[in-house]
């Protein structure tokens, strides 16, 4: 048997990808705090004041954030105050 | 392909966007074959990369917009003849393996390494050949301009990429202009329309004189200071041409803008000349930009290393 010398070289990242379960849905939108992640496109706040009036005849309590710009990533410290002070998350695109 | 960087090849050049990988120089040696590089090619790749990975371009945005726009090379200094690049005929066009292939070599590391994939985080509406590849170099020998790269704080003689986030190539025909007066009042038409003409300093663009316009320029001894600061002007409007519904068009700059005299289409350095293109033809070209500034990209000029 010849044992070939050529290797074959992986062009990508070479990452297997991650596998998470989904929580559980929350039984109920009462004593819940939401985050309303509103990305800075055009009238996005119209559809997020919408929701948050939904969400508060809800009894949740809703906290409201902003990205600085929709073209780049939450920044790592938005990500970190909406994940520790908030249960769930709704993120919104409009325009 | 290696061979063509004296960099170490696990070497972290920068971080790929969408999914954030640190990206060797094997891995973008890897894609670099894939695109058809020749090892001499490799520094470019590299140095495109760089320019392209990072917080000003905002290679991140430009995956995730829903815009027509991928990364454009213009390549300077003297290692592009050296490495057999084309800045002449047929320069956006077909039949040059350097232009082709750099260029190829950076999508292909965004796709394969960075994961930024159409039809996944890249939804782009049209999207744009640009997306595909879309390189080329700068005619110095042949311009009365300092090359796009010195322009921009590269010392001369300096080889060097600048990257820009933009669509294809638009002509520009003017046939009968033979001073730079006529010229620039005609460049400045097509230019005005870039996206819209009623929406302004949002968005760069490049322009890309040919030699048969640029003889206009040369003849009349502008450089390119006189040139820009007469596309600047040219390109100004009246606040109240472009507000929105003027001339029954709901697009436009909000009503506020509507008493200033003077708009500006372009922002103080939104308009990157460079030269290229073969010697017969009065067209130049144009390249529109992706939104400009903080909220979306930056072009970025980066010296070629070895």
């Amino acid at each position: 048997m010849v044992v070939s010398e050529n290797h074959v070289l992986d062009p990508t990242a070479e990452r297997a990808p991650a596998t998470r379960t989904r929580l559980a849905r929350p039984e109920s939108l009462a004593g819940q705090t939401i985050g309303l992640l509103d990305i800075s496109k055009p009238r996005g706040d119209v559809f997020l004041d919408e929701i948050e009036r939904h969400l508060v005849e809800h009894g949740a309590k809703v906290h409201r954030y902003k990205k600085p710009t929709f073209t780049k990533p939450a920044p790592v410290d938005l990500r970190h105050e909406i994940a520790t002070q908030c249960t769930l998350v709704i993120e919104a695109l409009a325009d | 392909m290696l061979e063509g960087t004296t960099r170490a090849s696990d070497e972290v050049v920068a971080t790929a966007p969408p999914d954030l990988v640190e990206l060797t120089v094997e891995k973008i040696a890897v894609n670099a074959v894939m695109a058809g590089c020749r090892p001499e090619y490799l520094p470019w790749v590299i140095a495109a990369i760089e320019a392209v990975c990072n917080d000003t371009f905002n290679m991140h945005g430009l995956l995730a917009t829903t815009m027509p726009v991928g990364p454009v090379l213009i390549c300077n200094g003297p290692g592009t003849k050296a490495i057999g690049m084309n800045s002449g005929i047929n320069v956006f066009g077909q039949g040059n393996r350097a232009n082709l292939t750099i260029g190829r070599a950076v999508q292909l590391v965004i796709r394969n390494v960075g994961g930024g994939r159409p039809g996944e985080v890249d939804r782009a509406t049209h999207g744009s050949p640009s997306k595909i590849s879309f390189c080329f170099a700068e005619d110095e020998a042949g311009s009365p301009f300092r090359p796009l790269s010195v322009q921009r704080g590269i010392d001369e003689g300096v080889d060097a990429i600048t990257v820009f986030a933009g669509e294809g190539p638009k002509c520009i025909v003017d046939q009968l202009a033979r001073t730079p007066e006529q010229l620039i009042a005609s460049l400045a038409e097509p230019l005005m329309g870039l996206h819209h003409r009623k929406l302004v300093v949002g968005f760069d663009v490049v322009l890309v004189v040919s030699p048969d316009h640029s003889r206009i320029f040369h003849e009349a001894k502008w450089s390119d200071v006189e040139v820009l600061e007469a596309l600047y002007a040219a390109t100004a409007r009246p606040g109240a041409e472009l507000v929105r519904g003027v001339g029954g068009i709901a697009e436009g700059v909000p009503e506020e803008f509507g008493e200033i005299p003077s708009l500006p289409k372009f922002r103080s350095d939104g308009i990157l000349l460079a030269h290229a293109g073969g010697g017969a033809g009065l067209f130049s070209s144009m390249i529109g930009g992706w939104v400009n500034g903080e909220m979306g990209s930056n072009p970025v000029t980066v010296e070629v290393r070895r």
